[in-house]
C-alpha cells in the first residue's frame, strides 16, 4: 500500500501542481464521506484538478495502477455514492466552477460540474431565464453531483427530473476518452446515452463539462396550504388535484412532527394541531394560476380540509416555502439524530404505506417525521435516533430497510432522487432480479472495463446479493420477473 | 379497451433459437417506419401481437401498455380520461405500435414543451439478446435505482432487444387550444419564435411554412386566451388548426410528398445559419426539415459544429448511413454496449448504423 502510495503520488505530481493533491489526514477527512455521514471511509489521496487534460490523465494513471476513482462534486449526496474508496483516489471536480457561457436565445447554459445547481439560476436571471430542477441542498449541490444522482426536487411533476433538462454531456471515460453526448438541439441519433449517464452514480465516467436546458421565469407564482385532520385526507385531496387535470409545479406534504418541528424552528406560520399538511404550488400564466388555484381550494375544501390558506403575497408564500425547506434541519433540533429515507410509491398508495410506517414506527419504538414530494411520490421518511445508544443505529437502518421494502411492495422503487450508493446496495435485489442485475454488470463493463470508477457503488454484486436472498426471507417471491 | 395478448413467452422462445441459430431478427411492430432508419436486415419477426393494456391509472398520470399496442388505441382509451400523449406522437393511420414509436423516438410538434417519449418513459419491460425477460424502471415518476436502460431504448431502432411492455407518464388534456397565424419572412418568424419562448406563455406549437408562422398555445382557458389575444394575427377555426397541426405530425402536409430525399435537422432552436430550402421550421426553430437529392456527407457539414445533428426521414440511399456518424469514440461505446445486451448481434442489425 504505502508503495503505490508512493508510485501514485510521483505519477500524480507531474500532472497536478502539488496544492492540487492533498494526503495529509487533517486535510483529508472531511472527504470521509458525503452528506450521509455514518458511511465513512478514508481514501489514500484527493486530487483536485481544475482542467479537462488533468482529468483525463488522472484517470489514465488510475486506470494503469487499477487504482479506484471516486468522483466527487459537493458532497451533499445522500447515499454514500462520494464516499472514498480506501485504496482509492477521491477526485473532486471542486474546480470546476464556471459558467462557460450562457446562450439566451436558445434557453441553455454550458457549465462545469463543480457550478452549484442555484448559481445556475441566479446567472440566467438577467435573461428571465432558470434552471428548473431544485434539490432541497441547491444552495450546495453541484451540477455535476445532480446529473450523478438525476436529482430531483420539489418541481419535478412539471418540470421533470436532472434527465429532463440537460441537452449535453462532455464525459471521460474510464479510459481517458472524452465523448461528446447530446447537442444543442433536443434529439440526437444513435442510442440515448445522456439517459444512460445520467443518475449513474459515477461508475460510468467523469462529467467536465454540461449543457442545461434553461426555462422562462413563470409570471406568476402562487402557494395555497392546506391541513388535514387524517392523513388519510391529505393523500385523497393530492390524488383529486391531479384527476381535476390540474399539474401543479409542486405539490408537498408534512406530517405532524415534522409540521410542528419546522414551526419550532422557522415559524412559518403553520397551524399545529394538524395531522397533516399541503403545499400547494401553481405558477403560469396570472389567469391560469388563478384558475388552477380556485380549483385546487375547491378540492381542498371538498376532502374536508381544516385550514385553507393561500398566500397573500410573495413573502407569505416565501415563509410557508421557509418551513417545507427548513424540515430536515428542523427535524435536527429535536432528535440527536435522523435517518432520511428516500423510496417512491403510487400516489395511490400513499395512505397505505404512511400506516404501515407508523406501525413499524410502533414496532421498532423509533419515531418517524414525514415531509416529502407528495405530487410525484416521492417519500423522505426521517427516522429519528440516537447514534450514540447502544444499537440503536443498527435498528434504525434495519427499519429503513423495511420501509424501502415496503415501497417496492406498494409497485414503487428503493430511491426517487437520492441514488444507491453505498446506503441502497442490499435492497437493490429486491427492486431487480438477478438477470436484470446482471445485465447492468455488463453494462458497467462496457464502459468502465476494468472496474475502476466508484466501485462497490450502484450495484451490487452478484454474491452479495445471493447472502442478501439468504438472509432475508421477505425477498422471496419479490423477483421482478416472478 | 384495445384486444390484449400476452405472446412474451413465444418470442422469448423466438430469440432462444435465433441465438441457437445465430439468426438475426428484424423486429417489425405494425410496419408503419419500415422506410426509417437503414435497410431492415434478418429475419422478420411479428412482435405487433404482443398488445393490450396492462394497467392504467388516470389518477396516477400513468399507462402501463404492451407494446404493440397501437399509439391510436392508446390515444382513445386516454381521451376517455381527457388524457393525452403529451409527446403527440405520429398514428400512421392507426397503424403505428407502442414500441415503433419509442424505438423512433417519433414526437409531434410540442415537443420542445411537453418531452418527447423518451421524457414520458417510466420503465420497460425487455427481451434481451440472451432471451432473458427484464424489467426496468417502474410506474412512478422518480426512480433511479440502477442504470436507466428505459430511457435508454429511446432512439435505438429495436437494436438493445424486444421491448415487451412500456409504462409512460401522460399527461391532462389541455383545457383550451388556439392556433393563431402570422404572415413573417423566415429570419423575421424565427425572431418572434425565440421571443416567444422566451417568455412564460403557453405554447405548444411554433411553425413556420411559406411565409406563415403558425402559433399554437394549449392551456388553461383564460390563458390561451390571453396569450393569442397579445400575439394578434390570424386566429385559425379549431377544425382547420387540428387538421393543419395533424398534417404536420402525420407527415401527410404537402411539403413532406415529393421524390427528393426528405431530412431532418434537430438543431439549436436560434440557429440562425441554416439556409437550406426549401425549408419547414418545426419546434419553434429546433426541428428544420428540407428536401435535397444529396448524400449524407455535404448534409452533416451544417451540424458537425455540435449545434445539432441531421438524419436521412425518408428516401435517399438507405445502405449507407442514414443518420448522423458517430465519432470513432462513441461508435466504439455503441458497439460495445449493444454487445452488453445483445451479444450475438441478434436485433436489427445494421439498422440504425452498418456497424451496429
Amino acid at each position: 500500500m504505502a508503495n503505490l502510495k508512493l508510485q501514485l503520488l510521483t505519477e500524480l505530481l507531474k500532472i497536478l501542481p502539488e496544492a492540487g493533491i492533498i494526503q495529509d489526514e487533517e486535510t483529508l477527512r472531511p472527504y470521509e464521506c458525503d452528506g450521509l455521514s455514518i458511511y465513512t471511509e478514508m481514501p489514500l489521496m484527493v486530487v483536485l484538478p481544475d482542467s479537462v487534460e488533468q482529468v483525463q490523465k488522472i484517470i489514465r494513471l488510475c486506470s494503469r495502477l487499477e487504482t479506484p476513482i471516486v468522483p466527487r462534486g459537493a458532497g451533499t449526496g445522500l447515499s454514500a455514492g462520494a464516499m472514498p474508496h480506501r485504496e482509492g483516489v477521491v477526485v473532486s471536480l471542486a474546480k470546476f466552477n464556471r459558467i462557460l457561457s450562457i446562450d439566451a436565445d436558445a434557453r441553455q447554459a454550458r457549465v462545469q460540474p463543480g457550478v452549484r445547481n442555484l448559481a445556475i439560476s441566479e446567472a440566467a436571471q438577467e435573461y428571465g431565464l432558470y434552471y428548473a430542477p431544485d434539490p432541497s441542498s441547491q444552495i450546495a449541490c453541484s451540477i455535476g453531483g445532480n446529473v450523478a444522482e438525476n436529482s430531483g426536487g420539489v418541481h419535478c411533476l412539471k418540470y421533470g427530473l436532472t434527465v429532463h433538462n440537460i441537452l449535453a454531456l462532455e464525459v471521460v471515460t474510464a479510459e481517458g476518452d472524452i465523448l461528446r453526448i447530446g447537442n444543442q438541439g433536443y434529439d440526437s441519433c444513435g442510442f440515448d446515452l445522456l439517459s444512460l449517464y445520467i443518475g449513474s452514480e459515477g461508475l460510468l465516467g467523469i462529467v467536465t463539462e454540461i449543457t442545461v436546458k434553461l426555462l422562462p421565469v413563470p409570471e406568476t407564482t402562487k402557494v395555497v396550504m392546506a391541513t388535514f385532520d387524517r392523513v388519510e385526507k391529505a393523500g385523497d385531496a393530492v390524488k383529486q388535484i391531479i384527476a381535476e387535470g390540474i399539474i401543479p409545479a409542486g405539490l408537498e406534504m408534512m406530517d405532524r412532527l415534522a409540521i410542528n418541528a419546522a414551526e419550532d424552528f422557522v415559524h412559518a406560520g403553520y397551524p399545529r394541531d394538524t395531522a397533516a399538511m399541503l403545499l400547494c404550488e401553481i405558477d403560469g400564466m396570472a389567469e391560469e394560476v388563478d384558475e388552477h388555484i380556485a380549483r385546487v381550494s375547491a378540492v381542498f375544501n371538498k376532502e374536508k380540509a381544516g385550514c385553507i390558506r393561500v398566500a397573500a403575497d410573495e413573502n407569505e408564500r416565501q415563509r410557508l416555502w421557509k418551513g417545507r425547506k427548513a424540515a430536515f434541519p428542523a427535524i435536527g433540533r429535536i432528535s440527536p439524530d435522523y435517518y432520511c429515507m428516500d423510496g417512491t410509491i403510487p400516489r395511490s398508495q400513499l395512505t397505505k404505506v404512511l400506516t404501515t410506517i407508523q406501525s413499524l414506527s410502533d414496532i421498532y419504538q423509533l419515531r418517524v417525521a414525514n415531509v416529502f414530494h407528495a405530487g410525484d411520490g416521492n417519500l423522505h421518511p426521517l427516522i429519528l435516533f440516537d447514534a450514540n445508544v447502544a444499537g440503536e443505529l443498527e435498528k434504525t437502518e434495519e427499519f429503513g430497510g423495511k420501509i424501502l421494502e415496503l415501497c417496492v411492495d406498494a409497485g414503487g422503487c428503493i430511491t426517487g432522487e437520492h441514488g444507491v450508493g453505498v446506503e441502497k446496495l442490499l435492497q437493490m435485489p429486491y427492486q431487480f432480479d438477478p438477470a436484470s442485475l446482471e445485465q447492468f454488470q455488463r453494462v458497467k463493463l462496457a464502459c468502465d472495463p476494468q472496474r475502476i470508477l466508484n466501485p462497490g457503488k450502484g450495484i451490487p454484486q452478484l454474491k452479495h446479493c445471493q447472502e442478501y436472498r439468504s438472509l432475508s426471507q421477505a425477498s422471496v417471491g419479490r423477483h421482478a420477473d416472478k | 379497451m384495445p384486444i390484449s395478448k400476452d405472446i412474451s413467452l413465444d418470442l422469448q422462445e423466438r430469440v432462444g433459437s435465433a441465438a441457437e441459430s445465430k439468426t438475426p431478427l428484424q423486429l417489425i411492430g405494425g410496419n408503419s417506419k419500415e422506410f426509417l432508419g437503414r435497410v431492415p436486415a434478418g429475419e422478420p419477426l411479428m412482435v405487433n401481437a404482443h398488445k393490450g393494456i396492462v394497467d392504467y391509472s388516470p389518477s396516477e398520470l400513468v399507462v402501463t401498455a404492451r407494446a404493440g399496442t397501437t399509439v391510436s388505441e392508446l390515444q382513445n382509451l386516454l381521451a376517455e380520461e381527457n388524457q393525452v400523449l403529451g409527446f403527440e406522437p405520429p398514428e400512421f393511420q392507426g397503424q403505428a405500435t407502442l414500441g415503433g414509436t419509442l424505438a423512433t423516438n417519433l414526437s409531434g410538434p410540442a415537443r420542445p414543451w411537453r418531452g418527447s417519449i423518451r421524457d414520458a418513459v417510466l420503465g420497460v419491460r425487455l427481451i434481451n439478446g440472451l432471451g432473458e425477460h427484464l424489467r426496468f424502471g417502474g410506474v412512478v415518476m422518480k426512480n433511479v435505482a440502477g442504470y436507466d436502460l428505459s430511457r435508454f431504448q429511446a432512439g435505438a431502432f429495436g437494436t438493445l432487444g424486444i421491448v415487451t411492455e412500456i409504462s409512460l407518464k401522460v399527461a391532462p388534456k389541455p383545457a383550451a387550444e388556439q392556433t393563431v397565424c402570422l404572415a413573417r419572412d423566415q429570419v423575421s418568424a424565427l425572431d418572434l419564435m425565440t421571443k416567444l419562448q422566451n417568455k412564460p406563455v403557453p405554447l405548444s406549437g411554433l411553425l413556420w411554412i411559406d411565409g406563415i408562422l403558425y402559433i399554437r398555445f394549449s392551456g388553461a382557458e383564460a390563458a390561451v386566451q390571453s396569450a393569442a389575444k397579445r400575439i394578434g394575427g390570424e386566429r385559425l377555426m379549431d377544425k382547420e388548426a387540428t387538421e393543419f397541426w395533424m398534417s404536420v405530425r402525420e407527415f401527410t402536409h404537402p411539403f413532406f410528398s415529393g421524390p427528393q430525399p426528405l431530412w431532418r435537422y434537430s438543431v439549436k432552436s436560434s440557429c440562425a445559419d441554416f439556409d437550406k430550402t426549401p425549408v419547414l421550421i418545426d419546434w419553434g426553430g429546433g426541428l428544420r426539415w428540407t428536401r435535397e437529392a444529396a448524400s449524407m456527407e455535404p448534409m452533416r457539414q451544417f451540424t458537425e459544429a455540435g449545434n445539432g445533428q441531421v438524419s436521412c426521414y425518408r428516401g435517399g440511399d438507405r445502405q449507407g448511413e442514414v443518420f448522423q456518424p458517430l465519432p470513432p469514440g462513441l461508435m466504439r461505446l455503441h458497439q460495445r454496449l449493444k454487445h452488453a445486451v445483445d451479444p450475438l448481434q441478434l436485433f436489427n442489425p445494421g439498422r440504425l448504423y452498418a456497424d451496429l
